[in-house]
């Protein structure tokens, strides 16, 4: 199991990480690494065997449809980088999702 | 009586404010000045909240003198890690891209610290994101250990240790995700307890990987670390994967310290290559001394533990991939590169490059790498299946066991600078620790001596079911007395070079 | 873009089948957002309405809310649907503006409720539209494009976020493929959506506006030709936001998928964007790599298994729904099964009822929406429902036609003002004095006049010919300018003349 450059560089764009290449050349060799190590897991004859994604085998957790006071559009407001109109001001969206 | 007053334990400070031999603004100040005489050699803080705790300390006071009832804590100092969320100081995470942040909300346990009447004296130094095992990757730089200032105080919650060791607090909290509350302990020759996960409340905990993630208490003896223990627990509607059941008695365990006819299992996939000789010897001499306290003690194999390791590095970094996404600079926090013309897309990757250490991108994309689609089942997937399998390992243990125990960590603590560019070995730190993390049941390291080849403290790991964590305090407490015994004093005592 | 040669609707069906299917989401009507208590409320200032979750700020957790559970399980049930016995969030990764944390709480391979059906009535046809999954899910902020060209995304020179609809629980709703429509096929859809928003008011579960987006549908269509052993490639026609849209959607694709096809073209699989103002799709962005959402299970919330009790009176309570109630109206009303079916497709239902509710006949109610107003509706291109007339507007009018205060002539004229803002039809019929005049002291003014002015008629009256007194009425109307009582106007001519 080996993972390529070209595999970071993608792995770096889907997770919004601006990579300069020497830091895409060190990167890929320590996930190469790394990757290597962990693919230990598939040794493991696990067949059968359910995922566990919880620690606390519980289910049904809710809360009551009612009321939590918010917070002020102040407080909500008070760490954006920028904001205009009680809103949060973010760089222009070239992608429609 | 100003040194006097940070030599005390939580519990003795608690009982000098209630009975009114001390107040707790003569304690804060106390550990104020202490925080300021060995801050510059330690770095346990990033944040020194002085005015915050002098007027928590002086409600205290006021509430004492109104012949209010205090909590048994009341009055005590405390270091918070600084991935808990609180309203008056900030919270960084120990990174640049959150650098500033003031969150508008207490965490659970900021909450119930206060309510507690506990002084909270700033927020401590981590590894970025909680990621990590000796605060190297801290954006703002390590922490030293107290007890060798060139070493590592461990991680990622080496700040909250290296300050209770250094006796800037009696109490830190911690959290845990893969060790980051056992090993720091264990190398700064203190007491670390790992929670039952969703024993404590991990509302306002800023998330690493969401299905491991822990908070707890470390303190210098085992009674103040189930004091704390036992004040940040219980159910909190705010995490819906908080456990909906009464405490353990962890307090009264702590007390009792007795292990007669307690069955404690040796994990045996826990020793040999790769464990420093001074730790295993250390370890094995309290394996003897808890047989002599009348435990009954026995080998047992719990085959999955040599895949904890890789399991961990793929679902933890596959959680924190999706939990840090949120660091967008869109909201709060870092935002670089927005020049009017740059695209939201293109400044988000501008900032999460500039704001995110190393380690945290090695993470966020390796995590990136187990989810992707066609990679998932072989990776993520199979990991979680392994995961069961450590907990099957456990809970065939545990009917043969009332406790487990190990060396908290392969070795005591490392060099600064020595593995921080080499992952792998900086990951083996957790080798013992991660087990319990991805069983979710409760572990805590408690201080069992010096590894003779360097002087440098080494912990002992109990490990006790799911909502049992009062037997591991039953365990450590009788160790703690014995060793002390044998000792003459607590293990702190014999540290050199603590500025005295 | 390279235009494509549209093919006329008729002829592309005689070559083309298709293939349809809709993704509905539904803003549920909870009193508080899905997964915390912030308050929902449309139209509510900027960023009044979030809190650390819902604005995903770090350490913040979920807390799923029973009633969004509750209100999705009935949907569920109204559609028939298994049940999960076992199902879990998941998060749904990828990065954009409008997404606090990022990643949204949705469901993926685990969702709520599977396998159900609605059955629809199109020109006296029946159509059982599969349903395959519906699942609950986060919405996102609300994104506001400033500069460039009004209000769009593109050209824009930065956007701004508001975060109030962050986390306000929206349920989806995907059929499975509907085929065996025909030239059906855009009839179907809107039978389909209107079918599904009047059972989710039915169960009261959500306020199911179109036009402000709380009901939003996407529109899959696909060609291929007749008797093709495979079906075409399908776009996906995104938020088309009316009743009336999800129609022109899917006849608009239909045209333009046979011109593809037709100059030897392929079908793009893609996103488009629909244009209320012509009609029209246009592609959005072909995305320049696949999506990878890297679903996984949500860590932060534990998995719901809807105990069967829970279930079971959740079904015990399900209202009376929309079919069987168009059935009972039906026999309630004495309509003919044709009639039923116009009111029905006139989307009418509830018009008529709460017409008829405000004292209305059944046969008057139906006569005036389905008559007048649906003229003025279709007149200009809006829903019946939309139009500024209340059923007890239309119940009024057809009250003051019975009492005879008001002719029918009079009553559209009534109609048109209200629709006009002139107030309300009483307030119209004082103001512009459009009763009918049956007072006998105006009256004979008028009909004395028209006997003056028209002697050889009043004589051939007066000499028996009782039958010319209906030109005298009709100059009598034309002097009142169509307000006489023209019974009692008839009746004083021949009183005069007798």
């Amino acid at each position: 199991m080996s993972i390529t450059r070209d595999e970071v560089a993608h792995l770096a764009r889907l997770s919004r990480l601006a990579l300069s290449d020497a830091e895409l050349d060190h990167f890929a060799g320590q996930l190469d690494q790394i990757i290597g190590a962990v693919a230990r897991v598939q040794e493991v004859a696990a067949e059968g065997i359910p995922p566990m994604t919880h620690a606390v085998p519980v289910n049904n957790v809710f809360r009551d449809d009612v009321e939590v006071p918010c917070l002020t559009p102040e407080q909500a407001l008070a760490a954006a980088p920028a904001t205009e109109q009680a809103r949060f001001r973010v760089p222009r969206i070239l992608t429609e999702e | 009586m100003a040194t006097e007053l940070t030599r005390l334990s939580a519990a003795q400070i608690a009982a000098a404010v209630a009975s009114g031999e001390a107040s707790a603004v003569e304690v804060t100040q106390a550990h104020l000045n202490r925080i300021v005489a060995l801050e510059p050699d330690v770095h346990a803080f990033l944040h020194v909240a002085g005015p915050e705790a002098l007027a928590a300390a002086e409600d205290v006071d006021r509430k004492r003198a109104a012949g209010e009832l205090l909590g048994p804590l009341a009055g005590v100092p405390l270091a918070l890690k600084d991935v808990l969320a609180t309203k008056d100081m900030p919270t960084t995470c120990g990174s640049k891209i959150l650098q500033g942040w003031q969150p508008p909300y207490d965490a659970t346990i900021t909450q119930r610290l206060r309510a507690a009447g506990v002084i909270i004296l700033g927020k401590t130094n981590m590894d970025e994101f909680a990621m990590g095992s000796s605060t190297e990757n801290s954006a703002f730089g390590p922490s030293r250990n107290p007890w060798n200032l060139s070493r590592v105080p461990g991680g990622s919650s080496g700040g909250s240790s290296a300050a209770v060791a250094a006796y800037e607090a009696p109490l830190g909290i911690g959290t845990d995700t893969g060790g980051s509350i056992r090993q720091p302990a264990a190398v700064c020759g203190i007491v670390g307890m790992k929670p039952t996960y969703g024993g404590s409340s991990r509302y306002g905990l800023v998330a690493f990987a969401s299905s491991l993630d822990t908070p707890g208490p470390l303190a210098r003896t085992v009674l103040d670390a189930a004091l704390l223990h036992e004040a940040i627990s219980g159910h909190d509607w705010r995490d819906s994967t908080s456990v909906d059941a009464p405490v353990p008695p962890v307090v009264a365990a702590a007390r009792q310290a007795d292990v007669s006819g307690l069955r404690i299992g040796v994990v045996a996939e826990f020793s040999g290559e790769g464990y420093q000789a001074g730790v295993l010897a250390r370890f094995n001499e309290s394996v003897e001394l808890l047989e002599s306290l009348g435990a009954k003690v026995i080998e047992v194999s719990c085959p999955h533990f040599t895949y904890a390791l890789p399991a961990y590095y793929l679902i933890a970094p596959s959680e924190a991939s999706s939990n840090l996404a949120r660091f967008d600079a869109m909201r709060y926090g870092l935002r670089v590169g927005d020049d009017g013309v740059a695209s939201a897309e293109e400044v988000m990757s501008v900032t999460r490059a500039a704001g995110f250490g190393p380690e945290v991108k090695r993470r966020i994309m390796l995590g990136t790498y187990a989810l992707s689609s066609g990679y998932y089942d072989a990776y993520y997937g199979k990991a979680q299946q392994v995961r069961t399998l450590i907990s099957r390992d456990f809970d065939a243990a545990f009917e043969q066991v009332d406790v487990l125990i190990s060396p908290t960590t392969p070795t005591t603590a490392f060099p600064i600078g020595e593995r921080v560019d080499d992952p792998m070995a900086m990951y083996l730190a957790d080798l013992c620790t991660i087990p319990s993390d991805l069983a979710g049941n409760a572990a805590i390291s408690v201080p069992c001596g010096l590894a003779p080849e360097d002087g440098l403290p080494v912990g002992l790991q109990v490990m006790a079911p799911a909502l049992a964590d009062d037997r591991t305090y039953r365990v450590a407490a009788a160790l703690e007395t014995a060793l002390e015994q044998r000792w003459g004093g607590p293990l702190l005592a014999q540290a050199k070079g603590l500025g005295e | 873009m390279s235009l494509t040669e549209l093919v006329p609707y008729d002829e592309a069906l005689s070559r083309y089948e298709p293939v349809i299917g809709l993704e509905t989401h539904v803003e549920l009507g909870t009193t508080t957002k899905m997964f915390c208590g912030c308050r929902i409320e449309f139209g509510a200032p900027p960023n009044t309405s979030v809190c650390p979750v819902c604005l995903g700020l770090p350490g913040s957790l979920p807390v799923t809310n029973r009633a969004a559970i509750e209100y999705t399980i009935k949907i569920g049930l109204a559609l028939n649907c298994t049940i999960a016995t076992w199902c879990r969030f998941a998060r749904k990764n990828y990065f954009y503006p409008d997404m606090p944390k990022d990643f949204q709480i949705s469901q993926y391979d685990e969702p709520l409720c599977t396998d159900g059906y609605l059955d629809v009535t199109v020109e006296g046809q029946s159509f059982r539209i599969g349903i395959e999954r519906v699942h609950l899910e986060e919405d996102t902020g609300k994104t506001l494009h400033v500069g460039g060209a009004t209000g769009r995304i593109h050209g824009a020179e930065y956007s701004l976020v508001d975060y109030n609809r962050a986390g306000i629980p929206l349920v989806e709703v995907v059929t499975k493929p509907v085929t065996g429509t025909g030239s059906l096929a855009p009839l179907v859809a809107r039978a389909y959506v209107t079918e599904l928003r009047d059972l989710l008011q039915a169960l009261g579960v959500s306020d199911v506006r179109m036009e402000e987006g709380s009901l939003r549908s996407d529109v899959n269509t696909s060609l291929a030709p007749i008797g093709a052993a495979e079906w075409g490639k399908r776009t996906e026609t995104k938020n088309v936001n009316s009743l009336r849209s999800v129609e022109r959607a899917v006849r608009f694709e239909i045209e333009r998928q046979a011109g593809v096809l037709d100059a030897g073209g392929r079908v793009v699989q893609e996103t488009r964007h629909f244009h209320e103002e012509n009609g029209t799709t246009t592609s959005g962005r072909s995305k320049e790599e696949a999506q990878d959402y890297r679903y996984f299970p949500e860590p932060d919330l534990v998995p719901i298994a809807p105990p069967p009790d829970w279930v079971a009176s959740l079904r015990a309570a399900l209202p009376e729904l929309p079919a069987a109630r168009r059935a009972r109206l039906q026999s309630e009303w004495g309509f003919s099964g044709q009639e039923m079916t116009w009111v029905v497709n006139a989307d009418a239902v509830d018009l008529v009822a709460s017409t008829v509710a405000a004292g209305a006949s059944p046969a008057d109610a139906r006569k005036w929406w389905l008559g007048e107003l649906a003229m003025h509706a279709n007149k200009s291109g809006v829903e019946l429902s939309s139009l500024p007339v209340t059923p007890a507007d239309v119940a009024r009018v057809a009250e003051l036609v019975k009492a005879g205060t008001l002719n029918d002539k009079l009553a559209r004229q009534v109609l048109a003002a209200v629709l006009a803002g002139e107030g309300s039809p009483d307030d119209v019929v004082a103001a512009r004095g459009l009763a009918v005049v049956s007072d006998d002291g105006a009256l004979t003014e008028a009909v004395d006049a028209a006997i003056a002015a028209n002697p050889d008629i009043a004589a051939r009256i007066r000499d028996g010919k009782t039958a010319a007194a209906g030109a005298l009425v009709g100059e009598v109307m034309k002097a009142t300018r169509g307000r006489a009582d023209a019974n009692r106007a008839r009746e004083l001519i021949l009183e005069r003349l007798s």
